[in-house]
């Protein structure tokens, strides 16, 4: 059963069409990877499917649910990881869940046992009561990801979760992903510019350029479809968007990302 | 949904946030010793000065009185009309998204940082309680007293912080924030009873001090705060006014918050 599935999904703003005609489908327990350089979409499209910005046109239904008419539905049955890291630093691991439980209607006996659970899952436990800025970044990273998981949501959404780590980091992040899909079946969209995550961890990836879907399937058929022996998802992304990695993005894009390495360290 | 679950999920998340921002003040006190020094300086500046010069007339309280309650409700707006950095910084950061993205309706998280703010207001209030006590003011000490004082710091707290929220979704940068932040203070102040009675300003200032919520705070404060003071509008009134104010900015808030995150 498709979990996800969007129509002629558009946003404009102005004269600027940010996500073009999006149609697509996400199957229950898919890692689905939503690909593109900065400035492509990605985090739009993401936007709208959890609710925050309304789509110009086109429709779109998460875990069952109109994006336009259920929009609250939708926000209780999904978990999101911002691109930032947005746990709070004045709290510590485990107070940054208890408040989420709490938003999410996590049931009041039920906090505790979970949080923990969680803490545990992300490899946390030793953590949970130090205040989350002496944390590192991945340890942030995977606080966040606990927290979004809380309320046991259908699908998840995560936009760059390793955008700004060492490779260290980055790579427990990767197992800790794989980890939750294998054991919780949930459905994970998440957008990321870096192909080897893509490559690791997705089953199914979409590629965005300028606004639109401008290729879809697994890795390997996209692979092969460029018609290059031995090729890459470099390859293939160099192939859809006919440009390198950082060749969109502006002023305020790449601030952003400064200040995410920054807060990092 | 049920009508009684959905009220039960809005308090339980309203104040929710609340306990977050105890917890933060748990962990690091020590913002709230720095908040010491503005209230210090009006009143043992400020206040011993002009006393001396007795130009302003408070019937039968000396000066220092009538001002104690009045830099009492200063230092709540002066603090809660800058909330609305926080509120940008959470933005930035994605905080914000966070918190829209969960099934909890818009003006519970509205209220639930109001009512944060107005927690954080409260040690304005220790701080002046104590200050008065050094300054030989003559305070009431009751009981209900007490608690009226508490209720309407935290009363002023949230309806500022709210207008503050307001202007932060609306202006969306800290920088130009800034500049609104500075520019809204001291009229609020200024056209408000908290230095003077109304009694003394043109008629002009006296319909703007009448639209200003500053002004039944400190109406309020100085009933319950001093004895002998005959208060400029029924307690109910103050009460009633700050209530509306909130409820309106809540509302107004509740709709502008989402702008935040697109």
């Amino acid at each position: 059963m498709d979990i996800l599935t969007t129509d002629g999904l558009t946003k404009r703003f102005g004269t600027l069409t940010a996500v073009d005609s999006m149609t697509i489908s996400l199957a229950e327990g898919e890692f689905f990877g939503l690909l593109g350089p900065n400035g492509a979409g990605k985090t739009t499209a993401i936007k709208m499917l959890i609710t925050l910005l309304p789509p110009t046109s086109g429709s779109a239904r998460v875990a069952g649910f109109d994006i336009r008419t259920h929009s609250s539905e939708v926000r209780r049955h999904i978990g999101y990881v911002p691109q930032l890291l947005s746990a709070d630093g004045q709290l510590t691991g485990y107070e940054n869940l208890l408040i989420f439980a709490r938003l999410f209607d996590v049931p009041r006996n039920e906090i505790r046992s979970r949080a923990e659970n969680a803490l545990d899952f992300m490899g946390l436990k030793d953590a949970a009561d130090t205040l989350v800025r002496k944390y590192s970044g991945g340890m942030i990273r995977r606080l966040e990801i606990a927290q979004s998981m809380l309320h046991r949501p259908k699908m998840l959404f995560l936009d760059e979760p390793t955008l700004g780590l060492d490779p260290v980091a980055r790579r427990t992040v990767w197992e800790h992903l794989a980890k939750l899909r294998e054991d919780f079946n949930t459905t994970i969209m998440m957008t990321t510019h870096y192909m080897d995550e893509a490559d690791e961890l997705c089953n199914r990836v979409a590629i965005m350029h300028l606004g639109r879907v401008v290729a879809i399937g697994t890795t390997a058929t996209l692979k092969a479809s460029i018609g290059k022996e031995g090729a890459t998802l470099d390859d293939v992304f160099t192939h859809y968007t006919g440009g390198s990695l950082e060749s969109a993005g502006g002023y305020r894009e790449t601030s952003r990302i400064r200040r995410a390495a920054h807060r990092l360290g | 949904m049920k009508p009684m679950e959905a009220i039960i999920g809005f308090v339980t998340k309203t104040f929710a946030l609340a306990e977050m921002e105890v917890r933060k003040l748990r962990h690091d006190p020590t913002e709230l010793l720095t908040r010491v020094v503005q209230p210090v300086l009006w009143l043992l500046v400020f206040g011993e000065v002009l006393s001396k010069v007795r130009a302003i007339p408070t019937g039968n309280l000396t000066y220092i009185e009538f001002l104690t309650p009045g830099i009492l409700a200063q230092s709540v707006l002066f603090i809660a009309i800058f909330y609305g950095i926080a509120v940008i910084w959470e933005r930035d950061l994605g905080i914000v998204h966070k918190f829209l993205a969960s099934p909890t309706p818009r003006s519970a998280l509205v209220l639930g940082k109001a009512l944060s703010a107005g927690i954080r207001g409260l040690s304005q209030a220790v701080i002046i309680y104590l200050l008065a006590i050094l300054l030989g003011v003559h305070l009431r000490w009751g009981v209900l007293e007490i608690l009226g004082v508490l209720v309407l710091v935290m009363l002023g707290a949230s309806v500022f912080s709210t207008l503050s929220l307001v202007i932060a979704c609306l202006v969306r940068t800290r920088e130009r924030f800034m500049g609104i932040g500075q520019l809204l203070t001291m009229p609020l102040f200024f056209a408000s009873n908290a230095l003077y009675p109304i009694s003394l300003m043109p008629t002009w200032l006296q319909a703007i001090a009448g639209g200003n919520p500053l002004t039944y705070l400190v109406d309020a404060l100085r009933l319950l705060m001093l004895p002998g003071y005959s208060a400029e509008f029924p307690l109910a009134l103050d009460f009633g006014a700050l209530i509306l104010a909130m409820v309106i900015l809540v509302l107004i808030g509740a709709r502008l918050y989402p702008r935040l995150a697109r």
